[in-house]
């Protein structure tokens, strides 16, 4: 059971009327590549941020590396997120800050960190991104895929355990996709890191799944790879990879 | 600060429950949960000011950004207050042969009033609304989530700072403000006769007692304070994408505005009660 990174039992999430999570569960494994795939507002991002503590659900809890999340203090709560990198749908750069500035913010905690080793570890994530260059640019000077390249740059710093991808291809060109795709599986692969990958781009799902579950109105209709969900007997499922 | 909350009615219920559906009963529920959560979002940045980790170096850059880049609009708009109050009252005072009471006059009521309250309502309108719409878009651009994730408390971070740098900066921009109004009202007396720095100056110092000058000042904080507070309410609880961004800005200007007189209103009551 140790190699189980994140669980989620009978979440329940509603807004309003209007119930989008009805019954999620949810289990992922260390170095393990989780894509969530559904319609839009089939309750995808409403499922990672229940379980990163941003959304509190109504009903059952979120286990994240073996401790009960649900109704945890803030400060235990910021403890167990050092662990968890998040790259938002809107990347989410801080707009008054720098790259270098964003990518040292959430370092801001670790005192008496030498500037020189800051430096390096800004260098190096920025490096595993392919954009070193960028480092003195303001986040309005980046391009779209830059961004997110920088967003994801990040949530590496702090080396996460557990990286949430909320939608990392949208509003993308199809190459800067494909390109963002295969730095997901880098990352998986340098960093050991489990994750999960929320999108509705089959070809991002192709790329970097090692296992996939669709969503259908806040419940998990379907679990396995990429290839036994696109040759699925159920018509609705395979109807996503068309 | 309305909230739109659904009340399920039963079609069997009697006439309580369609009361509470009216718009009347909304709105009046919506004032009462308006207040009530603007009263918890002060305390709650009460509770956060005194908890570590001070955000000192996000303080610094605030009052920056507040106060000294409003330097220029507030000399600006003092120095013409002052200078059009001067043009403005020499011809009435003239009337009753009272034209050297010009300059403990201008000073009084710029100091008192009109150099707090024009300010303040300045600042309001620079700096409240781009507390609001800056706050907002964070929140739609999901960057106050990413601080949250970043085991960042968002709160201490972007509003304890704001409303902090705004409380400070104001009395400090009155005060400048003031001074420049002052010389405005000299270049004014200057328009039409010859009245020497030195003897204006004096005249203006001598109209000027600490009773005048204090209470005045003290009012600032409450001003500065107010106007980053609503700023700061507005856009962190602004939740309806883009839309959300200008709704904030132009409810940090209304109510920052609206506040301002209310205080005003207030102090001079206190004031003259404690006179």
């Amino acid at each position: 059971m140790e190699s189980i990174v994140a669980e989620v039992n009978h979440i329940k999430k509603s807004f309003g009327t209007k119930q989008v999570l009805k019954d999620m569960n949810l289990k992922i494994e260390k170095g393990e590549n989780l894509v969530v795939f559904g319609k839009s507002g089939s309750g995808k991002s409403v499922l990672i941020k229940c379980l990163v503590g941003l959304i509190e659900p109504e009903d059952g809890n979120v286990i994240l590396f073996g401790k009960d999340i649900t109704g945890l203090k803030e400060s235990e709560l910021n403890l167990v997120r050092k662990k968890v990198g998040f790259l938002f749908q809107s990347a989410a750069l801080y707009d008054s800050m720098t790259v270098r500035e964003n990518l040292e913010f959430p370092l801001r905690d670790l005192k008496k960190l030498p500037r020189e080793e800051i430096d390096t570890l800004v260098l190096d994530v920025l490096k595993s991104v392919g954009l070193e260059e960028a480092i003195d640019k303001m986040p309005s000077e980046l391009s779209g895929g830059m961004r997110k390249r920088v967003g994801l740059a990040r949530t590496l710093i702090l080396k996460p355990e557990l990286i949430l991808y909320d939608e990392p291809t949208t509003g993308l060109d199809p190459i800067t996709s494909k390109e963002i795709s295969h730095l997901i599986l880098d990352v998986q692969k340098k960093y050991n890191a489990a994750s999960i990958i929320i999108t509705h781009d089959v070809e991002c799902a192709r790329i970097t799944s090692n296992r996939m579950m669709i969503i259908k109105d806040g419940i998990s209709v379907a679990e396995g790879t990429f290839s036994e969900l696109s040759e699925s007997k159920d018509e609705w499922v395979r109807s996503f990879f068309k | 600060m309305a909230s739109d909350i659904e009340t399920k009615t039963d079609s069997k219920e009697e006439k309580p429950a369609a009361n509470i559906q009216s718009p009347y009963f909304k709105n009046v529920r919506g004032f009462f949960e308006g207040v009530t959560l603007g009263t918890r979002f002060s305390f709650r940045f009460f509770r956060e000011i005194i908890r570590p980790r001070y955000e000192f170096n996000e303080f610094l850059k605030q009052s920056y950004l507040i106060g000294y880049r409003s330097l220029p609009l507030v000399a600006i708009t003092g120095f013409i207050m002052g200078l059009v109050l001067t043009i403005q009252s020499r011809p009435t005072l003239a009337e009753f042969g009272a034209e050297s009471w010009l300059p403990a006059m201008v000073a009084v009521s710029i100091v008192r009033e009109m150099g707090p309250v024009i300010t303040a309502l300045i600042f309001a309108g620079k700096v409240g609304s781009g507390i609001g719409a800056e706050i907002a878009s964070m929140k739609v651009t999901e960057q106050v989530d990413a601080m949250e994730v970043s085991g960042i408390n968002p709160f201490k971070y972007i509003v304890v700072t704001r409303i902090l740098a705004a409380t400070i900066m104001l009395p400090l921009l009155v005060i400048a403000a003031d001074a420049v109004s002052i010389y405005g009202s000299y270049i004014g007396v200057n328009l039409k006769g010859t009245v020497s720095f030195h003897l204006f100056f004096l005249q203006v110092f001598q109209a000027l007692s600490f009773s005048d000058v204090f209470p005045a000042t003290i009012k600032t904080f409450f001003f500065g304070f107010t106007v980053g507070l609503i700023g700061c309410y507005y856009g962190y609880n602004s939740n309806t994408g883009t839309e959300g961004v200008g709704k904030a800005a132009n409810s940090s200007v209304v109510f920052g505005s609206l506040a301002i007189f209310i205080i005003d209103m207030i102090a001079v009551q206190l004031t003259s009660i404690f006179n």
